[in-house]
């Protein structure tokens, strides 16, 4: 069990290397992100909610309709785009911290990480195009407007 | 055999069980967010399918879903401020545990006046 002791921080054994000397500040800009994407995210994630779910019919209002609603304006266009990029990059380093801390050998936290890496770009990439290619009437193969679409009018 | 020695700083109370609360919780939201996406990407096929995918989660069940990630993340994000003001904050790490119960108070603040919203939304009929 001696094994299982660990020294106190700051022991005299044990030496803080604070990145003295020119290495990688990638984890002291993780770190900091890590807590600056979390204020702004409180208030984006809280609106989100408060606007989804509790105004008006709540949950019941969801429908293409509320969706073509907020996306005809910029201002919830930005708020959600926002949303994504931050969320994204916050879970995704997040788990990138979990996956380092269980996944004790190197080829599985490899292969953990590449397939957390990839389903973040996929995720990032297609909410972008959404928000900015939504069309409220769209149309199928020969011109037609697609049942439950608004179109002018 | 473990590899490592399984020791850990943290002996259990307050602080463990925040942080273990503040990684299962981020998790949950992480994979949330996931298929969040992809049921939102619907719009981009068409109108029916997006409302018919989101109409089938307006189901009591779906609800108490949607009040539990809630739950979650109203955990995560006070327990995020906490964790920020505890690095910030000259006093943050002398009262951390404090703090915690700040956190779970708020969050019994909130959460209360959304579940009665959000519930009597969800099974009071439409
Ligand atoms: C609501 C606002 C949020 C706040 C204030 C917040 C705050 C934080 C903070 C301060 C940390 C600690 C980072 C560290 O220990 O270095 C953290 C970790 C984490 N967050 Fe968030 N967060 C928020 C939203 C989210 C969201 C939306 C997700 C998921 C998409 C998420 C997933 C995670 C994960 C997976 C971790 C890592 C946990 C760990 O290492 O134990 N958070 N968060
Ligand atoms: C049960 C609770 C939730 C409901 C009912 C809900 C509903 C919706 C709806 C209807 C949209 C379409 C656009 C809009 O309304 O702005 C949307 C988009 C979005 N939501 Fe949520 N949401 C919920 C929780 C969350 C949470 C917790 C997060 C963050 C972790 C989140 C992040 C997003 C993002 C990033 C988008 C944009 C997706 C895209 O780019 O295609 N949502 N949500």
């Amino acid at each position: 069990m001696a094994s299982n002791v660990i020294a106190a921080p700051r022991s005299a054994s044990m030496k803080y290397n604070r990145n003295k000397g020119g290495g990688s500040k990638f984890e002291m800009f993780a770190w900091l992100f890590m807590r600056l994407s979390g204020v702004v995210l409180v208030v984006l994630i809280f609106g989100h909610l408060f606007v989804n779910l509790m105004v008006g019919q709540g949950v019941h209002a969801i429908d293409f309709g509320f969706v073509a609603g907020k996306w005809a304006s910029p201002f919830w266009q930005v708020w959600d785009l926002l949303m994504l990029w931050l969320a994204m990059l916050h879970g995704t380093n997040g788990v990138r911290t979990i996956i380092n801390d269980y996944a004790e050998k190197d080829g599985t936290r490899m292969v953990l990480k590449t397939v957390l890496y990839i389903a973040a770009l996929v995720i990032v990439v297609l909410g972008t195009l959404v928000i900015f290619t939504f069309n409220p009437c769209p149309l199928d193969a020969s011109g037609v407007p697609l049942p439950g679409g608004f179109c002018g009018k | 055999m473990p590899t490592k020695p399984a020791g850990t700083l943290y002996r259990g109370r307050e602080g463990m069980w925040s942080w273990v609360g503040h990684r299962v919780t981020g998790v949950v939201i992480f994979f949330f967010l996931l298929v969040h996406v992809l049921d939102t990407s619907l719009v981009r096929v068409s109108p029916e399918a997006y409302t018919s995918v989101i109409g089938t989660y307006k189901i009591p069940l779906m609800g108490l879903g949607e009040a539990g990630l809630v739950a979650a993340i109203v955990f995560h994000a006070f327990n995020g401020l906490r964790i920020i003001a505890v690095d910030f904050w000259k006093k943050g790490p002398k009262y951390q545990r404090q703090l915690l119960w700040g956190v779970l108070a708020l969050w019994v603040i909130v959460m209360v006046p959304f579940l009665i919203r959000h519930l009597s939304i969800v099974f009071g009929g439409h």
